[in-house]
């Protein structure tokens, strides 16, 4: 069998060989390739390509288990230069990881926390904005009369976000620190972007969470109808477990310790009851004007008397990367289509699991329709192969733009998301002014669709803590409830159960510009 | 729309001949028309002749014709009403008995004769005749890459034009695509504007949106209008008005009609009005649910016990085609009547009508607590839905 790795031709016989009889060769390369991996770098395309016909003809279900084996035999590392590489994605990622981890980081916070600005300074301490253009900034801002927003146009970019200083969409980049390299999103703070500010934390692992230490503001902030619950809830409800908490403009109140411990005991108990962990959650006391406690531990003596903990980008750097699921079917949910110079068109969002590879065939749902992957970009930079929890964009080609919107879902055409217009879920109920009916207009928002949906159904109210069901077929739902429904979207969504996909099967219901319910994906209808 | 005569008997059955005015009259005609019913009114007939020398020709003639109606369809978009029935009055072109449409036009007149006027569709005719009900209002309810133009009157919310553009987000370095997306958008909008808003009949025109979306909008439109000089959009600058909604999407202009802004300026419309009853029940609802009732069982319950202030029924339930059914609503309309308390019958084609539709189309607001049914005629009356 060592012959196997030597000649490729041989191999080629082989595996002719293999179609014969695919159970016991199987048996054989069980013992045999391990130790061949790399060997076969060279001219491997016709087995390759003999390769993958017997891998079609060899999944019969009996040997199933099997058949893999031999598909990862001749696996190439590197590239081959005519054929389309099949690359072994798990090693790769393994590789990769070795490095900096990716990590997706969403900020989040009141209107006029400060959240633009602090990531923008964090940007050009880090060296990420280089001077001149900080200088363009600094100068045009002062011209507007705005000279305490430079940082934050490092974000905004838009310019009806410079001329009110406030974010409206979420602001992507990314940098880097020791062990890391963080994918940022700047989330808008102001309550009519919340939608925005939900597709951004859907893709997010962590959170930074802002808030304004100044008298007055952080109770603005924190009371109701402040944006600080409101998107404390929504981030743990969209799967975020690991939340830093920027006590910003501390400089403004002289660096007390008493204000600081004000505020979070105060959030502190708040984020305990909205089901953070209370070691999953750190206290940073920062200056996002000042630049202080950022990048590097804050000299001013007024903090060091009394914190002696980490500084902003540390805690970021010690953020633990969530588990992706790579050995899933690919999911990707559209963030983003636009045109790109060149032929095709251009997708971005965040690959939920699995993996993809340049060249491979995706299916786009609910369209139903597939395409070829041309090019994938991370971080603007072209790559060979992206997996679970990257942040990407995708060149599509084989399909007409107009066909995809925000929230399609691309996935492998060999197991395809479901789509449905009727489904039911377990949903908790926030805190609401009015009870909810069937009937009820809804905006869902999953992933990164907002659809208009009604409540078709309650099911049944269920207890908080065992799920038992306490009443069927409820005459309303109430605050803090715990229930079963059903909804109906206007037009077809791609959705996945929650014990399929954690991540793809939560989504949150809003109502007349407040969020009223998140919810799991139980049961597709139709 | 216009009462030409109105001949009731004692067991009221009779006839009305009525003129109808505008699209909305079609709407109201639609609910007043039932299966059974005959119809008179005036249309054209494709007849075909045969000539002493045998050669056959067809012409379309206009006649009168009398129909027991069979079948009703209403199209909300073209606002067009056709009745399909049988002929019950025979004339020379048309025999007896044989089949035909009438699409009703506006401003002939019909007469409609009923073996039972009640008292819903009584109120309907007087509604519909009452001139004082003609508010038109114009809304646009917009956001980012969605907008809905919509014609709000007393009765009906027609989506007349909905713009769905894509709008690429800002990325680092490049926000031409988003700007230039974004002034598509708005000058599709402009154009629906333009093509579906009649300014003479509207008196005000909303601009519903969240965040900045209708001060852009708004700047851009007048600022294109000026440029072009568009005198139709500057003329009628002082008919813009903006309000705050949560989104884009249909429903909310329920929140953007309930703006204060707006209420003070359209003081009668009929779809304020019911987005606030429906608010009162909800509100109801939350504060003392067993004064909050929906679902018919649960209803007559709190009907027979006379404990109705407040009804709130969608008019779809008038449609039912089974007389008995019908006659059930109608019964719980006039006692609920008798009782002093007040009905509101919400028009289907708004959005809070809408929604009370999907909430089995009845509800009570309560004027003191009644106990909820037992679970067992809960479940009956929910296997029902």
């Amino acid at each position: 069998m060592n012959s196997l790795s030597l000649s490729p031709t041989l191999v080629s016989k082989k595996l002719n060989y293999l179609i014969r009889d695919a159970l016991v060769i199987a048996e054989e390369n069980g013992h045999a390739n391990t130790p061949q991996k790399g060997l076969l770098t060279e001219d491997t395309s016709v087995a390759s390509r003999v390769l993958e016909a017997v891998s079609k003809s060899t999944l019969s279900p009996q040997v199933l288990q099997v058949s893999e084996e031999p598909n990862t035999v001749p696996t190439p590392v590197k590239k081959p230069s005519k054929t389309k590489p099949q690359i072994d994605v798990k090693a790769e990622l393994e590789k990769r990881q070795g490095g900096k981890q990716l990590l997706n980081l969403v900020v989040i916070g009141h209107v006029d926390a400060g959240k633009s600005t602090l990531m923008g300074h964090l940007l050009y301490l880090l060296g990420n904005v280089n001077k001149r253009t900080m200088h363009k900034y600094e100068q045009e801002s002062k011209k507007a009369g705005k000279a305490s927003f430079a940082y934050a146009w490092v974000l905004d970019e838009t310019g009806e976000e410079r001329e009110r200083g406030v974010t409206m969409d979420v602001g992507m980049t990314k940098f880097e620190t020791k062990t890391k390299v963080i994918t940022l999103m700047d989330a808008p703070g102001h309550k009519d972007f919340i939608p925005n500010m939900i597709t951004g934390a859907a893709q997010a692992d962590v959170a930074i969470l802002v808030v304004d230490a100044s008298r007055g503001e952080f109770e603005a902030g924190f009371e109701t109808g402040g944006q600080t619950r409101e998107h404390g809830l929504l981030v743990r409800s969209l799967g975020v477990t690991q939340l830093a908490v920027a006590v910003n403009k501390m400089d403004q109140v002289n660096w007390q310790q008493e204000r600081f411990q004000e505020i979070t005991s105060k959030l502190g108990q708040f984020l305990k009851q909205a089901g953070f962990k209370e070691s999953d959650v750190a206290y940073i006391p920062t200056s996002g004007l000042g630049g202080e406690n950022l990048v590097t531990r804050c000299q001013s003596s007024d903090l060091t008397q009394w914190y002696k903990g980490k500084c902003l980008l540390e805690q970021i750097d010690s953020f633990k990367p969530p588990q992706r699921s790579v050995d899933k079917a690919f999911r990707l949910c559209v963030a983003d289509v636009f045109k790109d110079q060149g032929s095709g068109f251009c997708v971005t969002g965040k690959i939920e699991a699995g993996y993809i590879q340049v060249g491979e065939r995706l299916l786009a749902m609910p369209p139903n329709e597939t395409c070829t992957a041309k090019g994938i970009s991370l971080h603007d930079e072209p790559v060979d192969w992206a997996a679970a929890g990257d942040h990407v964009s995708l060149t599509l080609t084989g399909m007409d733009i107009i066909k995809i919107n925000v929230g399609c879902v691309f996935c492998d055409p060999k197991e395809p998301i479901k789509v449905c217009t009727r489904f039911r879920a377990r949903v908790l109920i926030f805190n609401i002014e009015v009870p909810i009916t069937k009937g009820f207009p809804v905006l869902l928002h999953y992933q990164t669709v907002s659809e208009p949906a009604t409540i078709r159904r309650l099911l049944s109210v269920l207890h908080k803590s065992t799920g038992e069901v306490t009443k069927k077929k409820p005459k309303f739902l109430t605050k803090g409830q715990n229930a079963l429904i059903e909804l109906q979207t206007q037009r077809p969504v791609a959705l996945e159960l929650y014990k399929d996909f954690k991540e793809l099967g939560r989504f949150m219901l809003r109502y007349s510009g407040s969020t009223i319910a998140a919810g799991v994906v139980t049961e597709i209808k139709e | 729309m216009k009462l030409v005569r109105k001949d009731l008997e004692k067991d009221n059955a009779g006839q009305v001949t009525l003129i109808p005015e505008e699209p909305e009259d079609m709407w109201h005609t639609y609910n007043l028309l039932q299966v059974g019913d005959s119809l008179r009114a005036s249309t054209i007939r494709k007849v075909q002749t045969e000539s002493a020398t045998g050669s056959v020709g067809s012409n379309r003639i206009r006649t009168t014709l009398t129909l027991c109606v069979e079948a009703i369809d209403f199209d909300s978009q073209a606002c067009q009403l056709r009745v399909k029935g049988t002929n019950i009055q025979e004339n020379e072109y048309v025999k007896m008995g044989a089949y035909h449409t009438i699409e009703l036009e506006p401003n002939r007149q019909f007469t409609l004769a009923k073996k039972q006027w009640d008292s819903v569709v009584l109120e309907r005719i007087e509604q519909a005749c009452d001139p004082a009900w003609n508010a038109d209002v114009a809304a646009v309810v917009m956001q980012e890459g969605l907008a809905h133009v919509c014609l709000v009157t007393p009765s009906m919310t027609l989506t007349r034009a909905k713009v769905e553009v894509n709008i690429p987000r800002k990325r680092k370095g490049n926000c031409s695509q988003h700007d230039r997306a974004l002034e598509r958008f708005y000058e599709q909008v402009v154009q629906a504007i333009q093509r579906h808003i009649n300014f003479e009949v509207v008196k005000c025109v909303l601009v519903a949106s969240p965040g900045f979306v209708r001060e852009q909008f708004c700047d851009y439109m007048f600022q294109q209008a000026v440029k072009t000089d568009n005198k139709l959009l500057l003329e009628n600058r002082s008919k813009f008005l903006q309000v705050h909604s949560s989104s884009g999407h249909k429903y909310a202009l329920k929140e953007a009609l309930c703006d204060p802004a707006v209420t003070s300026r359209l003081s009668d419309t009929k779809a304020a009005g019911e987005v606030k009853a429906l608010d009162d029940f909800y509100k109801m609802l939350q504060h003392e649910p067993d004064r909050a009732f929906y679902g018919l069982k649960h209803v007559e319950k709190a009907n027979e016990a006379m404990a109705i202030d407040t009804l709130l029924i969608s008019d779809e339930l008038f449609r039912h085609q089974d007389v008995a059914t019908r006659a059930r609503y109608v019964k719980l309309v006039d006692s609920v009547r008798e009782n002093m308390g007040t009905v509101r019958i919400f028009s289907s084609l708004h959005v809070s009508g809408e929604q009370l539709g999907q909430l089995t189309g009845v509800a009570a607001i309560l004027r003191f607590p009644v106990a909820e049914l037992s679970d067992q005629e809960d479940e009956s009356s929910s296997e029902e839905d």
